[in-house]
């Protein structure tokens, strides 16, 4: 080992010119999202170069896997994303429930959604107000996480949690909603939906965030798709997708009967059902602006869902139905299934082998492809482009390393 | 995708490529020869009808049964299954590749497996192959820059083999 670390300059330096720095923007940064660790070469205060080194969250998730049945294994899948858990616990539920066949209640599905939505809600107001963090405006993320901390109340309410629920599970969901809980609900989104103007006044409008977002960092269609990479990233790059419409039906099943619009640009212009500011001019397709958008306007597409799953779930007659017993049987074969969750796609692979504990786990993470697009992003940018665009990919660093 | 036909495209094409195929199965998946997967996944990408121009995720399965009694009893042989996951935007269909590698090359404990790499392919593979060479120990020939990304660099062993034991201690810290 030793003889391999002096001789190959990759592990420990790189081949530094006279005139070039290497600035390492360590584990430890306020703007890196999480433990990440950027490596820069810059000529000046330009860089030429961005290497991104991750693992500093690696808790071998997957290993653990196979030692569990699959629902233990849910609150792993919590500590994932964890500013979206609950997408996660979906995720990793539906593709158990396509191994082994199982649909949950109608009722059920109602719920799924309108907690996915209201998931989504919550992480995009992280992703946005830590977007402005990053590029030194302080307000909006306390204005987000004002927001944020209502929608943490609500999920208090509904599983016990404040980040990491497992309330979502194999089979259906942990418990029913407490009684009040819809009336809470409503009462948020009537007060949350004009905030959101708020928000385009602090950050999508503002001259400052224009000129440090708009034309930085801009990821073309065919890199985007080459890179594996999915969600606001990809969508903000112009490519119509979105696997809550296109996906696997048993989760496109969940949306049946939903009325919702891709935040894409399509057509040259965004959905028009609501009104939204503006694109600047500055700003090109494929830029950290449209990617920022793109978020802003899922938020306001996921209100408009939840109050459909709110009506739709209260006129379910049926019953929400119970999880699935805790050393349920997994059967042998292996199934993949990609759910839309705030930060991209997120695919769980099951292999059962027949005992209730599967034999392979794999978590196929959004934010793994998405951050590997930003070393061909941070090409010739400047030093204080790479938070801006760093944190327009939205990436979470426990659903890198797992 | 769910026809006969592409199949039958994709053989005429690359003939002796294509060992097996499940398509009814719950995932449809098609067994590929290990030294021809690059070449399967570029005509997948550029010449098939979908274009499957995005790759998901790749999985390294370890199928070995470390304990030697319950090793006697099971009915598949011990391998490393590799399995990629590709989706077509414009189609909006998947597709799953499988490709069947010995544990170790020449049955030699230590010598790592070795695979094509499709990183020219698809730009993604990168870093999903690098983590399978992290976790799982596959080697990918042609990988442009093959190296551990989970694990730290002067980490020894591939921990999501299935007969892997932790190191008794890592730079002073005690692993078990």
């Amino acid at each position: 080992m030793a003889q391999l670390i002096d001789d190959d300059p990759r592990i420990i330096e790189f081949d530094v010119r006279t005139d070039e720095m290497l600035v390492n923007m360590g584990p430890q940064h306020p703007s890196t999202h999480g433990v990440l660790r950027l490596v820069l070469r810059t000529d000046g205060e330009i860089v030429s170069q961005v290497e991104p080194h991750i693992g500093y969250l690696h808790r071998c998730a997957e290993k653990i896997g196979e030692n569990l049945s699959a629902r233990q294994w849910i609150p792993y899948t919590d500590r994932m994303d964890y500013l979206a858990a609950m997408n996660m616990n979906l995720g990793w539920a539906l593709a158990v429930e396509k191994l082994m066949k199982h649909e949950v209640s109608e009722k059920a599905r109602h719920l799924r959604v309108l907690i996915a939505e209201l998931g989504r809600v919550a992480s995009h107001l992280v992703g946005m107000g830590a977007y402005g963090l990053d590029l030194g405006t302080f307000s909006p993320f306390l204005y987000a996480f004002r927001e944020r901390e209502k929608i943490l109340d609500l999920f208090e309410e509904a599983c016990g949690a404040r980040l990491t629920y497992s309330y979502i599970t194999v089979g259906g969901l942990t418990a029913d909603l407490p009684p009040g809980w819809l009336d809470k609900c409503e009462a948020f989104l009537e007060q949350f939906e004009p905030v959101i103007q708020e928000y385009h006044a602090l950050l999508t409008t503002n001259a400052i965030f224009v000129k440090r977002t708009a034309g930085i960092g801009v990821l073309s269609r065919e890199m985007a798709i080459d890179y594996g990479c999915s969600g606001p990233v990809l969508r903000g790059s112009g490519v119509d997708q979105d696997m809550r419409r296109d996906g696997e039906s048993i989760y496109t099943a969940m949306y049946d009967g939903y009325a919702f619009e891709v935040a894409v640009w399509k057509d040259g212009h965004y959905p028009r059902d609501h009104t939204y500011p503006a694109v600047p001019a500055d700003a090109v397709l494929g830029d950290c602006w449209h990617r920022f958008f793109v978020r802003m306007l899922e938020v306001v597409q996921s209100i408009d869902l939840i109050r459909q799953a709110i009506d739709r779930y209260s006129a379910c007659k049926g019953p929400l139905g119970e999880p699935l017993k805790l050393t349920e049987k997994i059967p042998a074969g292996d199934a993949y299934l990609e759910t839309e969750c705030p930060k991209g796609q997120m695919g769980f692979y099951v292999v059962g082998d027949g005992t209730p504990i599967p034999w392979r786990v794999r978590a196929r993470s959004s934010s793994f492809s998405n951050l590997s697009v930003v070393h061909e992003l941070c090409r010739g940018c400047l030093i204080a482009d790479v938070p801006a665009i760093v944190g327009s990919l939205d990436i979470v660093m426990g659903e890198i390393d797992r | 995708m769910r026809g006969p036909a592409f199949l039958e495209k994709l053989e005429a094409a690359l003939p002796g490529a294509v060992t097996g195929r499940n398509l009814e199965a719950l995932d449809p998946w098609i067994e590929v020869a290990p030294e021809r997967i690059a070449d399967v996944s570029r005509w997948l990408k550029e010449s098939s009808e979908p274009r499957f121009d995005a790759l998901e995720c790749v999985t390294a399965v370890d199928w070995c049964e470390p304990d030697p009694k319950k090793a006697a009893k099971v009915a598949w042989q011990p391998r490393i299954e590799m399995v990629y996951h590709l989706w077509s935007t414009a189609a909006r269909v998947s597709l799953v590749l499988k490709a069947t590698l010995p544990r170790w090359k020449n049955d030699t404990p230590g010598e790592l497996p070795e695979i094509p790499s499709v990183a020219g392919v698809w730009r993604t593979a990168d870093w999903h192959e690098r983590e399978v060479f992290d976790m799982s120990g596959v080697n990918f020939i042609g990988h442009p820059d093959q190296r551990r990304i989970l694990c730290p660099e002067d980490w020894e062993g591939y921990p999501l083999r299935k007969d892997y034991e932790m190191p008794l201690e890592y730079h002073g810290i005690r692993g078990r």
